[in-house]
């Protein structure tokens, strides 16, 4: 039984995409087989942050018609094998989808995969109903920033209503709560919300925090998911995701800022 | 001049944005919720006489019997019923 993983958020712009590439890509390397799906009907991208944006020739909507077969859609990763990448479609409309043919492409894919990770749209809109339907797991993508909270704990009523494993009595989707874009200086001056904080509105189970990175930008610029920078915060932050995500107990890190010297505080800088 | 700051940023202990922001989100995302989970106490009842009065009429399984009341976004209630009928349950 493959896991079916959705990452979502309600507001967008909140690092869904970059989250959904780095996990995805790292649960592959740790040598699981991993398919990463874009529920992002119309606004396609997850291929561009994987870099795999010129090798698409058909897409999930043309799976859905039967005019391609699954195998034919799927795209292999270059970097590791275990890992492949479902397009969505660019033009067709966002009607294409309904939880029947989902279900049906899902229900394949399960049977060779270990992980499906399910990228979904901004907003609470049937895209975004359809890429969480089907979840077993949710990874709420947060910025600790008023609107960003408030559109997640409006998902978190979604997850909690509108699955198919809230529709059918079954145990609840399991809730994690991935922060991106966190800044420990901006904390630490009273200036962004702090973890803690964002884990007392939502009261959903801490799965990683992301601190704020340059390398996060040149991950994307490049098509290389974050996680593949292992010197940076963000890639390390993104690993540590992936082996909780499979179970090991990490200790969070990035959750302070960086000390400035005494001297650069007595002389501003 | 930084000298300075460092001294007097100690006594500034007040109201940061980041509490004035937490203290928003608990008061609206608690409106919210209680919003969204406000379900009507006459709800399960109601359930079971619909199905009592189908039962007068059709076979119907829990199953393929759903009840459910939406809001829509403001004052606009929708009460759902879903009952799934095949060929045979519906000759009498």
């Amino acid at each position: 039984m493959a896991r079916i993983i959705v990452v979502t958020s309600g507001k967008g712009g909140v690092g869904k995409t970059t989250s959904s590439a780095a996990i995805g890509l790292g649960l592959a390397l740790k040598g699981n087989k991993v398919v990463l799906i874009d529920f992002d009907i119309g606004l396609r991208n997850l291929d561009l942050i994987m870099g795999c944006e010129r090798r698409v020739v058909y897409d999930f909507v043309n799976v859905i018609n039967g005019e391609a077969t699954l195998n034919q859609a799927l795209i292999k990763d270059k970097r590791v094998s275990s890992l492949s990448v479902l397009p969505a479609s660019q033009t067709r409309d966002k009607d294409a989808l309904n939880k029947e043919n989902v279900g049906k492409v899902l229900e394949e894919l399960g049977k060779s995969y270990d992980f499906i990770v399910c990228d979904s749209p901004a907003g609470i809109e049937a895209g975004a109903m359809m890429a969480l339907y089907y979840a077993d797991e949710a990874i709420v993508t947060t910025n600790p920033e008023v609107s960003s909270v408030r559109d997640s704990d409006r998902i978190l009523g979604m997850l909690a209503s509108r699955s198919r494993r809230a529709e059918l009595g079954l145990e609840p989707i399991k809730e994690h709560l991935l922060l991106t874009r966190y800044s420990p200086k901006r904390v630490a001056e009273g200036e962004m919300l702090s973890v803690e904080d964002v884990e007392d509105i939502l009261s959903i189970p801490l799965l990683g925090v992301i601190p704020e990175s340059q390398a996060v930008l040149k991950a994307s610029n490049a098509g290389e998911p974050v996680i593949l920078d292992t010197d940076s915060d963000a890639g390390q932050a993104y690993q540590d995701v992936v082996d909780r995500l499979l179970g090991d107990t990490v200790d969070f890190r990035f959750l302070v800022a960086e000390k400035k010297g005494i001297f650069s505080r007595m002389f501003g800088g | 001049m930084a000298l300075l700051d460092y001294f007097l940023r100690k006594k500034e202990k007040q109201v940061t944005t980041a509490s004035k922001a937490k203290e928003r989100l608990q008061i609206i995302v608690a409106h919210e919720r209680n919003h969204r989970n406000k379900q009507p106490d006459y709800l399960p009842q109601l359930t079971e006489d619909i199905l009592v009065v189908l039962r007068k009429y059709i076979q119907v399984s829990d199953e393929s019997f759903s009840i459910n009341l939406d809001n829509k976004d403001g004052d606009l209630n929708v009460l759902e019923l879903n009952i799934e009928l095949h060929d045979d349950q519906i000759k009498s």
